[in-house]
Parts: C-alpha cells; sequence; structure tokens
C-alpha cells in the first residue's frame, strides 16, 4: 500500500488531470468540428438570423434529443452533442479529482473535491440555478 | 453576409478572445460578447450562450498545459472553487430579484480601480517565504517555474481570499460574467500567490463555474450551435497559442495585458449598467 501511495505524487496527478481536459477538449473539438462541416454545405449560404431571440428548437435542449439528431447525423445536432462534451469536461475533471485525492489517501481534498463536485451537480440539475 | 462569412469572422475575433482568455485567467468573454452584440448585431442571450461555453473552452484548453507544466495549483483551485460554486448558486438565487444594471455599475467602477492596481508592478519578496499556518495546513504552499528554476511560494490570507471567491461566484450568478477577473484578484492581492500561478489557477477554476450555468443555459435554449460552433473552435486553437506564450512571457507585461483587459470589463459593465444592453 505504501507503493501505491508513492505512486499518486501530485506531480502524476496532475499530468492525469492534464490529459484527462486535453482528451475532453479535443473530442469535443472533432464532434464540433465534423458537426460544423455539415451544417456549413448544407446552410453556408443562407443569411445568419440572431438578432431576434426564438430559442432552440426542444430537441436542441436536452440530451436524449441531441443524441438523437447526432445520431442521424444532423449537422447542428453533432454540434450541440460536442458542445455537451465539452461542458462535460470540468465536471468530470472534479470527479475525477475526488478519485485522484482518495488514491493519495488526502481526506481533506476527498471531502473538498466532493463538495465541489455535489454543489456542481446540484446546479447542473437544479433547472434553475 | 451569409453564414459562411459570419462564421469565419466569429472564429477569427475567437482566436483573438482564446489568446488573451488563456494570459489573463479570464476566459473570453470580454471580446466575445461585444463582438457578438455591437459588431455582429446578435441577441444577446445568443451572446451569453456561446460567451458560456467560450469560457469552458478556454478554460480546459489552457488548462491541460498549465496543470501539467506546474502553473495551476490544483489543491488551491479546488478549495477556492467551494466558495466560487456556492457562491454562484447564492447568485443566482437572487438573479430575477436585484436589478444587475446597478450591480453592474458597482463592479464596474471596482474593476476601474483594481485595473490600475494589478497593472503595476509588485515588489516580489525575495528569499524564503513564511508560511502561513492556515494554507500550510490546507497543502497550499507550492512551487512554479520561472526561467531560474522552480520557485517556492506561500499563500496568505486564506479567509479573505476564500470571502473573495465567494463574492466572485455570486457575481458570476448573478451576471454571467467577470467571475475571473476577481478570481485572479483575490489571489493576486489578496493571498500574495505569484501572478502566473493566480491567473492560471483562475483559468483553471473558471471552467468549473462556467458548467454549472451551462446546463441551465443549454435549457433554456441560448446555446445555438451554428453560432457556438466557430467560437468554441477558436477559443480552442486560441486558448492553445497563449498557454505557449505564458510560459516565456514576462509577468509584468502579463500584469499590464490583464490591467487593460479588466480596464475594457470594467467599462463593458458600466456601459451595460447604464444601457441594459451588453
Amino acid at each position: 500500500m505504501v507503493k501505491q501511495t508513492l505512486q499518486w505524487t501530485d506531480q502524476y496527478v496532475e499530468e492525469l488531470i492534464g490529459n484527462l481536459l486535453r482528451v475532453g477538449v479535443t473530442l469535443a473539438a472533432a464532434v464540433v468540428l465534423f458537426g460544423g462541416s455539415i451544417y456549413l454545405v448544407r446552410h453556408g449560404l443562407a443569411a445568419p438570423r440572431y438578432h431576434v431571440f426564438v430559442g432552440e428548437p426542444a430537441d436542441l435542449r436536452n440530451v436524449s434529443g441531441i443524441v438523437r439528431d447526432a445520431l442521424s447525423l444532423r449537422g447542428r445536432g453533432l454540434i450541440q452533442l460536442g458542445l455537451l462534451l465539452l461542458i462535460a469536461t470540468p465536471v468530470a475533471r472534479v470527479a475525477f479529482s475526488v478519485a485522484a485525492f482518495a488514491m493519495q489517501r488526502d481526506r481533506l481534498y476527498v471531502v473538498v473535491a466532493l463538495v465541489v463536485l455535489a454543489v456542481l451537480m446540484y446546479s447542473l440539475t437544479g433547472g434553475h440555478l | 453576409m451569409n453564414i459562411i462569412e459570419f462564421t469565419l469572422l466569429v472564429w477569427v475575433s475567437s482566436l483573438l478572445a482564446g489568446f488573451v482568455g488563456s494570459l489573463t485567467g479570464l476566459g473570453g468573454g470580454i471580446i466575445i460578447t461585444p463582438v457578438l452584440t455591437l459588431a455582429l448585431g446578435v441577441d444577446i442571450r445568443y451572446a451569453i450562450g456561446a460567451t458560456l461555453v467560450s469560457v469552458i473552452a478556454t478554460s480546459s484548453g489552457a488548462a491541460a498545459a498549465y496543470v501539467r507544466e506546474g502553473f495551476s495549483n490544483i489543491r488551491i483551485g479546488m478549495f477556492l472553487e467551494i466558495a466560487t460554486t456556492l457562491g454562484a448558486v447564492t447568485g443566482a438565487l437572487f438573479a430575477t430579484k436585484i436589478s444587475t444594471g446597478t450591480i453592474s455599475m458597482i463592479f464596474g467602477l471596482v474593476l476601474l480601480y483594481s485595473a490600475y492596481a494589478s497593472s503595476r508592478p509588485r515588489h516580489q519578496r525575495t528569499g524564503d517565504c513564511q508560511p502561513d499556518p492556515l494554507a500550510t495546513r490546507l497543502k497550499m504552499n507550492g512551487s512554479y517555474p520561472t526561467p531560474d528554476g522552480p520557485k517556492a511560494y506561500c499563500p496568505q490570507a486564506v479567509p479573505t481570499g476564500f470571502s473573495l471567491m465567494f463574492g466572485a461566484g455570486i457575481l458570476s450568478g448573478l451576471l454571467g460574467i467577470g467571475s475571473g477577473a476577481v478570481k485572479v484578484i483575490a489571489m493576486d492581492q489578496a493571498m500574495g500567490i505569484p501572478f502566473k500561478v493566480s491567473t492560471t489557477t483562475s483559468n483553471f477554476m473558471i471552467g468549473v463555474t462556467a458548467a454549472a450555468s451551462a446546463g441551465v443555459y443549454l435549457g433554456r435554449g441560448y446555446i445555438d450551435p451554428g453560432l457556438t460552433m466557430p467560437v468554441m473552435l477558436g477559443v480552442v486553437v486560441g486558448s492553445l497559442a497563449g498557454a505557449r506564450v505564458l510560459t516565456h512571457a514576462k509577468t509584468r507585461w502579463l500584469r499590464l495585458l490583464f490591467g487593460l483587459a479588466i480596464g475594457i470589463t470594467a467599462i463593458e459593465m458600466i456601459y451595460h449598467g447604464l444601457t441594459g444592453r451588453l
């Protein structure tokens, strides 16, 4: 067990967190780029209409609708899926930190990371927060 | 102007936003919001959605490098995130009950002063620093890379920093933007953390704050894929470029850039307070 604690040095954890963020952002950007190409090919010559707010259609506002649109290879659905991956990246970073601090047997920071994760989940699911 | 031209224009502005955002720890909002609303006539709600995404992209893109190189302090970041996330939740609760115009004005004036205070070069304490007992208990002492090798630092005044972070969280919950500025100021001015550590740790933290509200704005239909796509792709590239520059950049120049950036933010906030736009 002593060996295990030694392996999870701060430097090693920093490396892992750095990699996690990099993978998250790269994956998100690739999906957005793919969806964006489809979107531009289909709608690129139309005029942008963002000066009046109409809000997104219902299927682009929630996870299940976005996944459905993305699976049928709709450009806007794919972009939205990539953005969901991007939003999930910092959340995954906090969740991973809980595990990493646990491996380091750093009880204080396991609690710290858990509190942050709890508040984050509360506001992500709370709807009006 | 068709969508392809519009997309290119937004992409180029976002490159710059990601670059400045990752160097200052502010995120990309100070450039993206006015470009979208004032220059391109985009409705403020779409702009808010795109800005939130840009903050997450800047944060995660640059943080990957900053964390690995040892600039961002993960423990300081995690500990202070308790204050910012709780503050953001509190701020969002009151957002509908308080006139944000007045708050914007006051915040803008405070930032104007901070722009002046934080752009001045600070006297760097030489020799070994005196560890603060509370900061030591919280394992916040660390070191960061400099041209002359790793340099140790000892954060001070943890309760003050924590309270300021709570305030930063409340502001971001109320106004949607501006929390990066208070985060950097709290760490740099109140806690005495080296400037590069302050900005990169702020950069590390702002993604979490923004992710917390992104879910809400997605549900409200503020995040438009066509508009946010070039913002996200531009900001990611810009933030990676910024992360490369920061390592070798002189702190003096970074302070000036930061002061300039929050000076612009201050003017934007006062403008918002006066007109209700932006």
